[in-house]
């Protein structure tokens, strides 16, 4: 057992044990434990397999930040195993891996390696046959490297969003972070503090720092009520105007700061030798994590490399820690001792200056680290601790504007924010010592609190003096024969970024995307800055000047969960869905409407379609037809706007006449379709699809920003509900009402519309029909569309009365040749090829659209929409959108298609060569399986084309 | 996400808005050749500068106009229409 005595160890609570299984195995930690923490407790190192070479990996870093630990659980891949805690029961398994972790069969591939250099995937795959990629190797290769397995069959699982807004938002909760948010809660900012780990302090929580400090400021952060802290949670983006993504688990905290202070630290960083990833070297801070968060011995025998003065802290950690220290290695040649530094000179450990790791060597199958050589010389140890410098956590500053520099004599990178409401605070903006990052903190919180309108000291805010940071040059050390690693997750050497710049790739994003370095999971952590040194060196140019890869959000991986939230379809039903509902229909989803489909019997659809089309020709029928848009436009220039925004005269339509209206876009194609009712001289009622109206409402007040007419409108489509009723007997219904109207044929003539009272219903009642039958459409106030229709009903009864539902209604239609917008009509679609020349004004003198069509004319029309009836005893009928052919050449489609049980036969609407818009002419279509049919075309409504039934 | 100051609604999340495209010329079509009418239609400047465009609030279906820098995209001002157009 690797397992330290108290007080090491301040996350596990030692009285509660915890088992779980990794790879079949059992093994038990303690309740605090993360499953890295908890496997290395009882001397399981090796994690996972590499993502190309299938060598063994280990804790890099302990912050969740890298690919070495990513590990499976059962419904979730790819999970991080040094940040995840350990659970009763849980079962974990590596990735990658084929065989078992242990004995991976595909560690071969380690042996291959230089014949699989960077790029060769994509010369060498891609043939012989134009799907050769993606029907072999594609999928060979994705079980050779790859990640972890998605169980379709999990279980579902609770996500949800929230909206957080607050005066200034922290992002990490270290020594800077929590002097920011302190210090603007203080002053009496709403202030919100987050942190990915589960408790606050950052560096605190395992540095080598007093543990009053961290008890001092968490005392002080209890007592600000104003301060709302968020631990594990991770701020995973900075979007436009503080805009930022906040995930705690399954909640997604969308949230809006009016500043932000990243206090985000920075980044150890690994360096480069051969066999530089073996199991046993890790960063300093990795060790340092877990000694004091899980009290976990890293190893026996140490080899430190130090190139600051924190790598000695590491070094008298691990000797406190009961860990033997071989050699503390610091490339630099001298200068004065840091305080970590002198302290352990007095513990007897030896130090090697001008020198630094040069390789290292693993046991068997490179399961664990063997042994390092530093100066020439061989040094046995199971542990290297990595302390060779950081570069600023860039992410989140620079998504939010930060410019990437490069600071050679300290050998890291630098960030400049230009004055915005997000300020750097802490490490992120400059190295220093513990006691900089803090004072660093608090001017960053008088700073954003000056820029909310504070009144803050002036010789607050001025900028941080500079202090002269630690040197630290991160060693790079390449080796002829490689594995001397720059990209862990992927497998990148150094040879392989030298390679690609000699492929010519020399800019930085184009290393990237030849090489994939810093497309893993740690998204360049730990690759960012030596990559954009191997770049600098092979092209001769300064780091500055190579720079880094663009960072995107998000800043860490994040479940699809998060980003759906839970699953709320939206939907819309009409006023009357509980009447469907009690009569048995079949209800179906059409747009954001739940619509009948039909009613009665499911098992018998055909039959009861037909049934409803039979009782609307030879009865009487109701449709709801709520769903169709509403629109109120009232005011002296109603009629005016009318007249330039759809195809027909309205200005002087006379009151109490309805007419049909067609709507053109600029184009010139048809966009909208229904009709106009005047009320009034200054109030029309208008009807548009229903798809359509939410584009038509807003068109109407985006033309009439600019003509500045007197007109009002006002979206009824909610408001308001419809009732159709239709058939030869629907006189006779509604004079059964008890109604104010005069529903008689004299009183109440085709084409025009009646104000009134009906069964006590408010109602407004045009005679109009898209069923080609004796039609009433009957509006009235939500609330009261129910009662109306009960009261329709009952008076229908005498009459056989039935509702009939949306595919009879279609039927019904293109019996009668009416067309529906957007399925019988394209992008394109012009009143000509509908045969809506009587339609479209010729005195006008403007309306939307004019100019286009009149152009398009010119240019000629090459198609008709036409009417198709196919013989009744056809094998072979089209469907929808099935080519219509000419001469072999598709010069139109099938729009609509349905079987007529009034006809007894198929018939369908068209596009056609202009020419073969003639009655009787045969023309081609190709149906699904292939067959060519002939048809004959019909030039008029298949169905009483005289229109006696509708004007009876 | 961007905050955009409607003139009627007040600061509100850009997803609450549709765009409408800049603010065009509106040539007279009598007057106007079919080439002309084309190039109105389908081609879009696309200037780098400031711009006028037409922006709508969806929830209350209001159009509004704003003055955007295209190459900072910072929205300068919004304002109503009637600023620009009179009523006749």
């Amino acid at each position: 057992m690797n397992r330290l005595a108290e007080p090491w160890g301040n996350r596990i609570d030692r009285t509660r044990s915890v088992r779980f299984t990794f790879e079949g195995r059992n093994f038990e930690g303690f309740a605090g434990d993360s499953i890295a923490s908890a496997l290395a407790a009882s001397g399981q190192w090796v994690l996972s397999r590499s993502f190309k070479y299938h060598r063994p990996r280990g804790i890099l870093s302990m912050t969740g930040a890298d690919a070495n630990t990513l590990v499976q659980l059962p419904f979730e891949p790819n999970v991080a195993a040094d940040r995840t805690p350990i659970s009763e029961g849980l079962s974990v398994s590596a990735q990658n891996v084929n065989g078992t972790l242990e004995r991976d069969r595909d560690a071969i591939m380690d042996r291959l390696g230089r014949f699989l250099p960077v790029g060769f995937y994509y010369r060498t795959f891609m043939g012989p046959r134009r799907d050769s990629w993606l029907k072999f190797w594609e999928p060979m290769i994705r079980r050779k490297a790859g990640l972890g397995v998605v169980d379709t069959t999990a279980p579902r699982r609770h996500f949800d969003k929230t909206h957080l807004h607050c005066d200034i938002l922290v992002v990490g909760a270290g020594p800077a972070g929590l002097n920011a948010a302190i210090a603007a809660a203080e002053a009496g900012a709403d202030v919100v503090l987050c942190d990915e780990n589960p408790e606050i302090g950052g560096s605190l929580t395992y540095g080598r720092h007093d543990p009053a400090l961290l008890a001092d400021l968490s005392s002080k952060l209890e007592a600000l009520p104003n301060l709302r802290l968020l631990t594990g949670t991770v701020c995973n983006g900075w979007y436009e105007d503080n805009w930022l993504p906040l995930i705690q688990g399954n909640r997604l905290f969308r949230t809006r700061a009016r500043a932000v202070i990243l206090a985000t630290g920075s980044i150890e960083q690994p360096a480069i030798f051969r066999n530089n990833d073996l199991p046993g070297i890790m960063l300093g801070g990795a060790a340092q994590r877990l000694i004091r968060h899980y009290a976990v011995r890293p190893g026996q025998m140490a080899v430190v490399l130090a190139t600051g003065d924190e790598g000695y802290g590491v070094a008298l950690d691990l000797v406190e820690a009961g860990v033997s220290v071989a050699l503390v290695a610091d490339p630099r040649s001298g200068g004065e001792p840091g305080l970590f530094e002198a302290e352990l000179h007095g513990k007897g450990v030896a130090i090697r200056k001008a020198a630094t790791i040069e390789a290292a060597e693993g046991t068997a199958g490179n399961r664990h680290l063997a042994r390092v050589r530093v100066g020439g010389r061989w040094i046995a140890c199971d542990l290297l601790a990595v302390s060779a410098g950081e570069v600023p956590a860039w992410q989140l500053p620079c998504q939010a504007g930060a410019k990437v520099g490069y600071d050679a004599a300290v050998g890291t990178m630098t960030l400049s924010l230009p004055p915005s409401p997000v300020h750097l605070a802490g490490s992120v903006a400059a190295d220093g010592h513990l006691q900089d990052a803090m004072a660093d903190g608090r001017r960053a919180a008088a700073a954003a609190l000056s820029r909310l309108g504070h009144a803050v000291a002036e010789d607050r805010i001025l900028p941080r003096p500079a202090v002269a940071g630690p040197i630290h040059v991160l060693p790079i050390v390449p080796h002829q024969k490689g594995r001397d690693f720059v990209d862990f997750d992927e497998d990148l050497q150094v040879k392989d970024l030298q390679n690609a710049v000699k492929e010519g790739y020399r800019e930085i994003e184009l290393v990237k995307r030849f090489t994939t370095v810093g497309m893993g999971p740690s998204q360049g952590r730990h690759s960012a800055l030596a990559t954009s040194r191997i770049v600098a060196e092979a092209t001769n140019r300064t780091v500055a000047e190579v720079g880094v890869t663009t960072a995107r959000p998000p800043v860490g991986p994040e479940t699809l969960g998060v980003l759906a939230g839970h699953h709320e379809p939206l939907e819309r039903r009409t006023a009357l869905h509980a009447r469907h509902l009690a009569l048995n229909a079949m209800m179906k989803p059409v747009g954001a409407w739940w619509r009948p489909y039909f009613y009665g019997d499911a098992g018998a659809a055909e039959k009861m379609i037909r049934d409803e089309i039979t009782t609307v020709r030879q009865g009487v029928g109701l449709l709801d037809v709520s769903t169709l848009g509403k629109l109120e436009l009232r005011g002296p220039d109603a009629g005016e706007f009318l007249d330039r925004l759809y195809t027909m005269a309205h200005a002087n339509q006379p009151v109490g006449r309805v007419r049909y209206c067609l709507m053109l876009n600029e184009m010139g194609s048809v966009v909208d379709d229904g009709v106009a009712y005047r009320m009034a001289d200054d109030r029309f009622y208008v009807t548009a699809t229903t798809g359509a109206v939410a584009r038509v409402y807003a068109d109407m007040l985006f033309w009439n920003a600019q003509w500045r007419l007197r007109v009002d409108v006002l979206n009824l489509s909610g408001a308001f509900s419809g009732l159709n009723v239709t058939g030869p007997k629907a006189r006779a219904v509604l004079e059964a009402l008890d109604s104010d109207i005069d529903f008689g044929r004299e009183a109440f003539p085709y084409l025009s519309g009646r104000e009134g009272v009906a069964a006590g219903v408010p109602v407004r009642v045009m005679r109009i029909g898209f069923t080609g039958e004796l039609s009433y459409e009957l509006h009235c106030p939500s609330s009261l569309a129910p009662a109306l229709w009960d009261a329709v009903t009952i008076a229908g009864e005498p009459h056989g009365l039935k509702p009939y539902g949306l595919e009879a209604s279609r039927i019904l239609r293109l019996e009668k040749g009416h067309i529906l917008i957007g399925q019988d009509t394209d992008a394109i679609t012009t009143p000509d090829e509908l045969g809506f020349g009587w339609a479209v004004s010729k005195k006008k003198p403007f309306f939307v659209g004019k100019r286009s069509i009149e152009m398009r004319a010119r240019l000629g029309q090459s198609r008709q929409l036409v009417g198709l009836r196919f013989p009744a005893d056809a094998r072979d009928l089209p469907g929808e959108s099935c080519l219509v052919l000419r001469g072999n050449h598709p010069v139109g489609q099938v729009t609509s298609i349905g079987f007529s049980p009034t006809l007894g036969c198929t018939i369908g609407l068209a596009y056609v060569h202009k020419d073969d818009a003639v009655e009787g002419r045969l023309v081609t279509v190709k149906c699904r399986n292939g067959n060519l049919v002939e048809v004959p075309v019909v030039g008029h409504a298949f169905f009483d084309p005289a229109n006696a039934r509708q004007e009876m | 996400m961007k905050i955009l100051t409607c003139p009627m609604n007040g600061p509100r999340n850009i997803d609450e808005f549709q765009s409408f495209g800049p603010v065009r010329a509106e040539p007279d079509p009598d007057r106007t050749a079919d080439a002309d009418w084309s190039r109105h239609l389908f081609r879009a400047e696309n200037r780098k500068g400031i711009v006028v465009e037409w922006w709508r609030h969806v929830p209350s279906n209001y159009f509004f106009l704003a003055e955007r820098d295209l190459v900072t995209n910072e929205v300068l001002r919004t304002f109503d229409a009637s600023e620009r157009w009179a009523h006749p």
